[in-house]
């Protein structure tokens, strides 16, 4: 592998990690505050991607520069329609029942959004890589790359790291959610409304999922069964950093994008199986994830 | 409780009847109920570790297993015979089920249905990388085995299968429900409720719950074997994970509190299938999606849990 391969490499997997993360710390936080893993994450990072794609598709006659709006509305539609349905009509009835139910219907979500992404727009690969095409390429130490997504990427994704940091520990909402998330009880007796939290968090980590999914419409071409692979690719970076792990899930996400990218270039066939080993090796030594907390077992 | 369990085993009865006798009228539904017997012994596995409050998202791992046993013999040794093929899946899966579950036993609720996630989507993507072995994404046709040496034309080997699979189910039944009121299956049931005074009983909690997930496998890895015989395919997507959704969801829609749930909710799962995919191809899935949200937002407990409630409401409440 020479220079130019390698930075090709560095460059793809950094892309790849921005976009990965979105996904992930949206995942994580829902299960960091409600406690349940969201089957349908996928769903919505592929919702937000078709979306995003008839939104582009539809306004780019009118100015180019238009898409770039058109991604984030698209985002956050998804997020709020999609994602508040879920928690509101499916989640909450469900809240103080057994977990598996909880994460069962969730999946049941995941199917009928599945079947609806095929009904609405269909089995053809959809293209609409316009947002891609207007910014130029950039040469990083000789080698060219869009900047779309050498810069627009990971500085979305970095944005995304350091507000929600900020959200999370410098405001009085932000600190609403972790209350909620240390003792519900306790917060529910001082007047805290632990059901709009939950509505909240899981609008924000649907909107995420979704906008990793209009981010990623411009680089690739969407096709059914996107929804079902990021899910369990999400879930092995958010389970490898630590459900719930911010800061983590951006290192694990980055370490991930990376490997993968490596391997791509010198053992392509095993591009896939590099996040579930890394996710089985982790696991096993530090079952609670690289950068969580150790839990105390019930044990 | 026995009293409880009786009418289930009545009704039980009734349906292994039913699936004898209702396929030599209708000939399309002998795959039909092959399939609910076989994906049946699959959910018994997943039901058994419920038992233990344990829900494995993984579980597809086992069933790829079987399959693909049956698929590599077909593929390199040829041939090959029914009793032969359920034998060495089941071997195949139980013997993965004690290496895999010697790692999983050790944790529990979400932390065992992560680990029991990732070991499956490692075998998935193996069976979909090595293109050399096993023909990656479409996967391998199972030719039809002979049973002890007498070969079938497809019209009776559809009957064949489905008589066999019925057998096995009726014996995993049985098996299962001993096994589940046997001191070793209430120890299981203790690791829910409470783990801590299993150990003070001079139990170890980890090897109850590896018994009982090395028999699951093993039901999943026969399970899996059948359907790759009656469909006469092996493909990675036996071992997705949208089928270890599957798996748990069957169990789910039957109810968890009885081993016949497993064969309540394959029957309705896979004629919900059947039908819906022959008049409205294009939204089957949808349908079976909004059936598990009616099912978990009004009858948590599944099918075996609504009759269950009818038969206490007839009792007066108790």
């Amino acid at each position: 592998m020479n220079s130019t391969l390698a930075i090709l490499a560095i460059l793809d997997g950094i892309s790849y990690a921005a976009l990965v993360f979105l996904v992930s710390v949206g995942l994580s936080l829902i299960f960091g505050v409600l406690r349940v893993v969201n089957v349908a994450h996928g769903s919505l990072y592929a919702f937000g991607a078709y979306l995003a794609a008839t939104f582009s598709l539809a306004i780019a006659p009118i100015s180019p520069w238009l898409t770039y709006p058109a991604l984030l509305a698209a985002s956050i539609v998804i997020g709020v329609v999609c994602g508040g349905f879920i928690e509101r009509f499916l989640l909450r009835p469900l809240s103080g029942q057994e977990d598996v139910l909880q994460l069962l219907i969730t999946f049941a979500a995941f199917m009928i959004m599945d079947n609806l992404q095929r009904l609405i727009w269909g089995v053809q690969p959809i293209f609409a890589a316009e947002p891609l095409r207007l910014l130029p390429n950039i040469a990083v130490f000789g080698v060219s790359y869009t900047s779309y997504q050498v810069i627009l990427l990971p500085g979305v994704a970095l944005a995304t790291l350091f507000g929600l940091r900020y959200f999370l520990r410098r405001t009085l909402s932000g600190a609403v959610i972790l209350a909620v998330t240390e003792d519900r009880e306790a917060s529910t007796a001082i007047g805290i409304d632990a059901k709009r939290v939950y509505f909240v968090t899981f609008v924000i980590g649907a909107s995420l999922a979704a906008l990793g999914g209009a981010l990623a419409s411009p680089t690739t071409s969407l096709v059914p069964g996107m929804g079902a692979d990021m899910i369990v690719l999400s879930f092995a970076v958010a389970a490898t950093a630590g459900l719930g792990q911010i800061e983590g899930t951006a290192l694990t996400a980055l370490m991930i994008g990376l490997t993968r990218a490596f391997v791509i270039y010198l053992q392509p066939e095993f591009e896939v199986l590099v996040p579930y080993l890394l996710m089985v090796l982790v696991l096993l030594v530090r079952p609670f994830g690289l950068f969580g907390a150790v839990q105390v077992r019930k044990i | 409780m026995s009293g409880r369990v009786k009418p289930v085993t009545t009704i039980a009865t009734i349906f292994f009847l039913a699936s004898a006798v209702a396929p030599l009228f209708v000939a399309s539904w002998a795959t039909l109920f092959a399939l609910i017997l076989a994906k049946g012994i699959v959910v018994l596995g997943i039901i058994l570790l419920l038992q233990a409050g344990q829900v494995s998202f993984g579980h597809a791992m086992f069933f790829a297993t079987g399959a693909y046993t049956a698929a590599f013999w077909g593929k390199y040794v040829g041939g090959g015979d029914i009793v032969l093929f359920i034998v060495l899946g089941g071997i195949t899966s139980a013997v993965f089920g004690l290496i895999v579950g010697l790692f999983v036993v050790r944790y529990r609720e979400i932390f065992f249905g992560m680990l029991n996630l990732a070991f499956s989507m490692v075998l998935w993507s193996l069976l979909e990388k090595m293109f050399h072995y096993t023909n990656g994404a479409d996967g391998i046709r199972v030719p039809r085995p002979a049973l002890l040496g007498l070969s079938f034309t497809p019209e009776t080997f559809q009957y064949v299968i489905l008589y066999v699979s019925l057998l096995i189910a009726v014996v995993a039944f049985y098996g299962v429900q001993r096994y589940l009121d046997s001191p070793l299956g209430h120890m299981l049931r203790a690791v829910k409720s409470n783990e801590t005074r299993l150990e003070y009983l001079g139990t170890s909690a980890r090897r109850v719950l590896l018994i009982g997930y090395v028999i699951s496998a093993f039901l999943g890895g026969i399970g899996g074997t059948l359907v790759a015989i009656i469909q006469q395919i092996a493909t990675p997507e036996f071992g997705f994970w949208t089928k270890s959704g599957e798996f748990v969801f069957i169990a789910i829609l039957g109810g968890s509190a009885h081993a016949f749930g497993a064969f309540a909710g394959a029957a309705m799962f896979e004629c919900v299938r059947f039908y819906a995919a022959a008049h409205l191809a294009d939204t089957w899935q949808l349908i079976l999606g909004a059936v598990l949200i009616v099912i978990i937002l009004y009858a948590p407990n599944g099918l075996i849990g609504l009759r269950q409630r009818y038969g206490q409401a007839k009792q007066g409440g108790h």
